[in-house]
Protein backbone atom coordinates (compact mmCIF):
# COMPACT_ATOMS: atom_id res chain seq x y z
CA UNK A 1 0.00 0.00 0.00
CA UNK A 2 1.21 3.67 -0.67
CA UNK A 3 2.44 5.49 2.25
CA UNK A 4 0.40 8.68 1.03
CA UNK A 5 -2.78 6.85 1.46
CA UNK A 6 -2.51 6.93 4.92
CA UNK A 7 -1.17 10.43 5.39
CA UNK A 8 -3.18 12.06 3.04
CA UNK A 9 -6.21 10.71 5.37
CA UNK A 10 -5.08 11.96 8.75
CA UNK A 11 -4.32 15.16 6.60
CA UNK A 12 -8.02 15.78 5.81
CA UNK A 13 -9.28 14.67 9.32
CA UNK A 14 -6.99 16.75 11.04
CA UNK A 15 -8.22 19.29 8.65
CA UNK A 16 -11.99 18.60 9.56
CA UNK A 17 -11.29 18.05 13.39
CA UNK A 18 -9.83 21.85 12.86
CA UNK A 19 -12.51 23.51 11.10
CA UNK A 20 -14.89 21.37 14.32
CA UNK A 21 -12.55 22.91 17.05
CA UNK A 22 -12.91 26.43 15.44
CA UNK A 23 -16.41 26.44 14.11
CA UNK A 24 -18.50 24.68 16.89
CA UNK A 25 -20.34 26.73 20.01
CA UNK A 26 -21.03 23.72 22.02
CA UNK A 27 -18.04 22.79 23.99
CA UNK A 28 -18.53 19.19 24.16
CA UNK A 29 -18.46 19.15 20.04
CA UNK A 30 -15.32 21.27 20.29
CA UNK A 31 -13.59 18.44 22.46
CA UNK A 32 -14.95 15.71 19.43
CA UNK A 33 -12.98 18.05 16.78
CA UNK A 34 -9.96 17.65 19.20
CA UNK A 35 -10.13 13.54 19.47
CA UNK A 36 -10.76 13.51 15.63
CA UNK A 37 -7.15 15.64 15.26
CA UNK A 38 -6.04 13.28 18.03
CA UNK A 39 -7.06 10.35 15.79
CA UNK A 40 -5.13 11.74 12.64
CA UNK A 41 -2.27 11.77 14.65
CA UNK A 42 -2.49 7.88 15.56
CA UNK A 43 -2.92 7.12 12.16
CA UNK A 44 0.18 9.14 11.34
CA UNK A 45 2.01 7.23 14.29
CA UNK A 46 0.97 3.88 12.50
CA UNK A 47 1.40 4.01 9.04
CA UNK A 48 5.19 5.19 9.72
CA UNK A 49 5.74 2.46 12.06
CA UNK A 50 4.38 0.15 9.40
CA UNK A 51 6.61 2.01 6.75
CA UNK A 52 9.78 1.72 8.86
CA UNK A 53 8.98 -2.20 9.79
CA UNK A 54 10.01 -0.93 13.39
CA UNK A 55 11.30 -4.26 15.81
CA UNK A 56 10.57 -2.32 18.48
CA UNK A 57 6.80 -1.00 17.51
CA UNK A 58 7.81 2.71 18.63
CA UNK A 59 5.22 4.38 16.21
CA UNK A 60 1.98 1.44 17.35
CA UNK A 61 3.40 1.68 21.38
CA UNK A 62 3.16 5.84 21.04
CA UNK A 63 -0.73 5.19 19.54
CA UNK A 64 -1.84 3.10 22.62
CA UNK A 65 -0.03 5.94 24.96
CA UNK A 66 -1.93 8.63 22.82
CA UNK A 67 -5.22 6.59 23.29
CA UNK A 68 -4.76 6.47 27.08
CA UNK A 69 -4.00 9.94 27.28
CA UNK A 70 -6.81 11.11 24.84
CA UNK A 71 -9.04 9.41 27.14
CA UNK A 72 -7.98 11.23 30.55
CA UNK A 73 -8.26 14.36 28.25
CA UNK A 74 -11.82 13.47 27.45
CA UNK A 75 -12.76 12.22 31.04
CA UNK A 76 -10.80 15.46 32.20
CA UNK A 77 -11.71 18.01 30.05
CA UNK A 78 -15.94 16.55 30.04
CA UNK A 79 -15.43 17.44 34.29
CA UNK A 80 -14.13 20.92 33.14
CA UNK A 81 -17.37 21.35 30.90
CA UNK A 82 -19.99 19.88 33.50
CA UNK A 83 -18.60 22.39 36.41
CA UNK A 84 -18.97 25.20 33.11
CA UNK A 85 -22.37 24.23 32.99
CA UNK A 86 -23.19 23.92 36.31
CA UNK A 87 -21.96 27.90 37.13
CA UNK A 88 -23.12 29.34 33.98
CA UNK A 89 -26.12 26.84 32.63
CA UNK A 90 -24.81 26.83 28.93
CA UNK A 91 -22.28 24.91 27.38
CA UNK A 92 -22.22 27.58 24.21
CA UNK A 93 -18.49 28.93 24.59
CA UNK A 94 -19.64 32.23 23.04
CA UNK A 95 -22.09 33.09 25.72
CA UNK A 96 -19.53 31.94 28.83
CA UNK A 97 -17.48 34.76 30.65
CA UNK A 98 -19.43 37.59 27.90
CA UNK B 1 -4.15 -1.90 -7.31
CA UNK B 2 -4.33 -4.50 -4.90
CA UNK B 3 -7.75 -5.25 -2.91
CA UNK B 4 -5.77 -3.74 0.36
CA UNK B 5 -5.41 -0.60 -1.48
CA UNK B 6 -8.76 -0.71 -2.46
CA UNK B 7 -10.43 -1.54 0.61
CA UNK B 8 -8.33 1.15 2.37
CA UNK B 9 -9.74 3.61 0.00
CA UNK B 10 -13.37 2.91 1.08
CA UNK B 11 -12.60 2.94 4.22
CA UNK B 12 -11.26 6.70 3.94
CA UNK B 13 -13.62 7.94 2.27
CA UNK B 14 -16.44 6.52 4.89
CA UNK B 15 -14.37 8.22 7.37
CA UNK B 16 -13.55 11.33 5.47
CA UNK B 17 -17.87 11.57 5.12
CA UNK B 18 -18.78 10.67 8.30
CA UNK B 19 -15.92 12.86 10.02
CA UNK B 20 -17.83 16.02 7.54
CA UNK B 21 -21.10 15.19 9.18
CA UNK B 22 -20.24 14.75 12.50
CA UNK B 23 -18.69 18.24 12.82
CA UNK B 24 -21.43 19.66 10.64
CA UNK B 25 -24.20 17.91 11.94
CA UNK B 26 -26.78 20.10 13.37
CA UNK B 27 -28.64 17.70 16.03
CA UNK B 28 -25.66 17.47 19.07
CA UNK B 29 -26.28 13.08 19.42
CA UNK B 30 -25.75 12.58 15.55
CA UNK B 31 -22.31 14.52 15.85
CA UNK B 32 -21.03 11.65 18.55
CA UNK B 33 -22.50 8.76 16.71
CA UNK B 34 -21.28 10.17 13.48
CA UNK B 35 -17.60 10.18 15.05
CA UNK B 36 -18.42 6.34 16.24
CA UNK B 37 -18.52 5.56 12.50
CA UNK B 38 -15.36 7.89 11.91
CA UNK B 39 -13.43 6.08 14.73
CA UNK B 40 -14.47 2.80 13.15
CA UNK B 41 -13.52 3.42 9.51
CA UNK B 42 -9.79 4.63 11.01
CA UNK B 43 -9.56 1.14 13.11
CA UNK B 44 -10.14 -0.27 9.91
CA UNK B 45 -7.22 1.16 8.68
CA UNK B 46 -5.20 0.40 11.50
CA UNK B 47 -6.16 -3.28 10.51
CA UNK B 48 -5.40 -3.05 6.94
CA UNK B 49 -1.87 -1.43 7.78
CA UNK B 50 -0.90 -4.22 10.29
CA UNK B 51 -1.48 -2.88 13.37
CA UNK B 52 -4.71 -4.85 14.50
CA UNK B 53 -3.52 -4.39 18.08
CA UNK B 54 -4.06 -0.99 17.78
CA UNK B 55 -6.99 -1.19 15.95
CA UNK B 56 -8.77 -3.24 18.67
CA UNK B 57 -7.55 -0.72 21.38
CA UNK B 58 -9.24 1.83 19.52
CA UNK B 59 -12.82 -0.18 19.51
CA UNK B 60 -12.57 -0.66 22.62
CA UNK B 61 -11.03 2.75 24.17
CA UNK B 62 -12.58 5.39 21.26
CA UNK B 63 -15.85 3.67 20.61
CA UNK B 64 -16.68 2.09 23.15
CA UNK B 65 -15.24 4.07 26.45
CA UNK B 66 -14.79 7.81 24.77
CA UNK B 67 -17.65 7.87 23.11
CA UNK B 68 -20.28 7.09 25.36
CA UNK B 69 -18.58 9.33 28.11
CA UNK B 70 -19.54 12.19 25.27
CA UNK B 71 -23.06 11.32 25.08
CA UNK B 72 -23.45 11.27 28.76
CA UNK B 73 -22.09 15.01 28.71
CA UNK B 74 -24.36 15.51 26.03
CA UNK B 75 -27.26 14.83 28.11
CA UNK B 76 -25.80 16.03 31.28
CA UNK B 77 -26.08 19.61 29.69
CA UNK B 78 -29.01 19.61 27.71
CA UNK B 79 -29.82 23.03 27.43
CA UNK B 80 -33.37 24.92 26.54
CA UNK B 81 -35.03 24.42 23.60
CA UNK B 82 -33.95 27.81 22.08
CA UNK B 83 -30.75 27.19 21.04
CA UNK B 84 -29.20 29.26 19.23
CA UNK B 85 -26.94 28.55 15.32
CA UNK B 86 -24.91 25.64 16.38
CA UNK B 87 -21.75 27.15 14.53
CA UNK B 88 -19.92 30.67 15.60
CA UNK B 89 -20.08 33.45 12.82
CA UNK B 90 -16.52 32.82 11.52
CA UNK B 91 -17.45 29.22 10.14
CA UNK B 92 -16.03 30.28 6.75
CA UNK B 93 -13.05 31.33 8.72
CA UNK B 94 -12.68 28.15 10.48
CA UNK B 95 -13.33 26.46 6.83
CA UNK B 96 -10.34 28.08 5.39
CA UNK B 97 -8.35 27.47 8.24
CA UNK B 98 -9.06 23.69 7.88
CA UNK B 99 -8.60 23.08 4.63
CA UNK B 100 -5.24 25.51 4.72
CA UNK B 101 -3.90 22.60 6.81
CA UNK B 102 -5.08 19.49 5.62
CA UNK B 103 -3.97 21.24 1.90
CA UNK B 104 -0.54 22.26 3.56
CA UNK B 105 0.02 19.10 5.75
CA UNK B 106 -1.00 16.58 2.36
CA UNK B 107 1.22 18.93 0.38
CA UNK B 108 4.15 18.38 2.85
CA UNK B 109 2.92 14.38 2.54
CA UNK B 110 2.97 14.28 -1.11
CA UNK B 111 6.85 16.30 -1.23
CA UNK B 112 8.11 14.22 1.16
CA UNK B 113 6.68 10.18 1.12
CA UNK B 114 5.85 10.25 -2.88
CA UNK B 115 6.25 6.61 -4.00
CA UNK B 116 7.16 5.32 -0.64
CA UNK B 117 5.46 1.80 0.17
CA UNK B 118 4.11 0.31 3.75
CA UNK B 119 5.60 -3.46 3.04
CA UNK B 120 3.62 -4.55 6.25
CA UNK B 121 6.66 -6.76 7.36
CA UNK B 122 6.08 -6.33 10.89
CA UNK B 123 2.26 -7.08 12.30
CA UNK B 124 1.57 -5.34 15.09
CA UNK B 125 -0.12 -8.43 16.84
CA UNK B 126 -0.84 -8.39 20.71
CA UNK B 127 2.08 -10.82 21.27
CA UNK B 128 4.47 -8.57 19.44
CA UNK B 129 3.01 -5.16 20.94
CA UNK B 130 3.19 -6.58 24.38
CA UNK B 131 6.88 -7.94 23.86
CA UNK B 132 8.14 -3.92 22.93
CA UNK B 133 5.38 -2.57 25.35
CA UNK B 134 7.34 -4.58 28.95
CA UNK B 135 10.26 -4.68 27.76
CA UNK B 136 11.24 -1.42 26.26
CA UNK B 137 8.42 1.18 27.21
CA UNK B 138 7.91 -0.07 30.89
CA UNK B 139 9.09 3.39 32.20
CA UNK B 140 6.69 5.32 29.74
CA UNK B 141 3.61 2.92 30.60
CA UNK B 142 4.24 3.29 34.31
CA UNK B 143 4.53 7.35 33.96
CA UNK B 144 1.14 7.02 31.77
CA UNK B 145 -0.47 4.90 34.82
CA UNK B 146 0.37 7.72 36.84
CA UNK B 147 -1.08 10.09 34.68
CA UNK B 148 -4.43 8.43 34.34
CA UNK B 149 -4.79 8.29 37.96
CA UNK B 150 -3.83 12.29 38.46
CA UNK B 151 -6.37 12.46 35.51
CA UNK B 152 -9.13 10.24 37.71
CA UNK B 153 -8.85 12.20 40.59
CA UNK B 154 -8.89 15.36 39.14
CA UNK B 155 -12.36 14.62 36.98
CA UNK B 156 -13.86 13.12 40.57
CA UNK B 157 -12.78 17.12 42.04
CA UNK B 158 -13.80 19.04 39.63
CA UNK B 159 -16.96 17.51 38.51
CA UNK B 160 -18.18 17.07 42.30
CA UNK B 161 -20.96 19.52 43.11
CA UNK B 162 -19.38 22.37 44.67
CA UNK B 163 -21.59 23.07 47.27
CA UNK B 164 -19.81 22.04 50.08
CA UNK B 165 -16.98 24.23 49.71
Amino acid sequence: MPLLYPLLLSSALFGIGLYGVLARRNAVLMLLGVELMLNAVNLNLVAFDAWFADALHTGQVLTLFTIALAAAEIGLGLAIILALFRAFRTVDVDEVGA
Amino acid sequence: MSLTELVFIVFAVIAIGSAVLSMTARQLVHSALWLVVTLGAVAGCFVLMTAEFVAWVQVLVYVGAVVVLVIFALMLTRQSAATTAEVTGNRWVAAGLGVVAAGGLGATMVAGFRGERIEGRQIGTAGSIGDALFNEWVLPFEILSGVLLAALIGAIVISRSGSDR
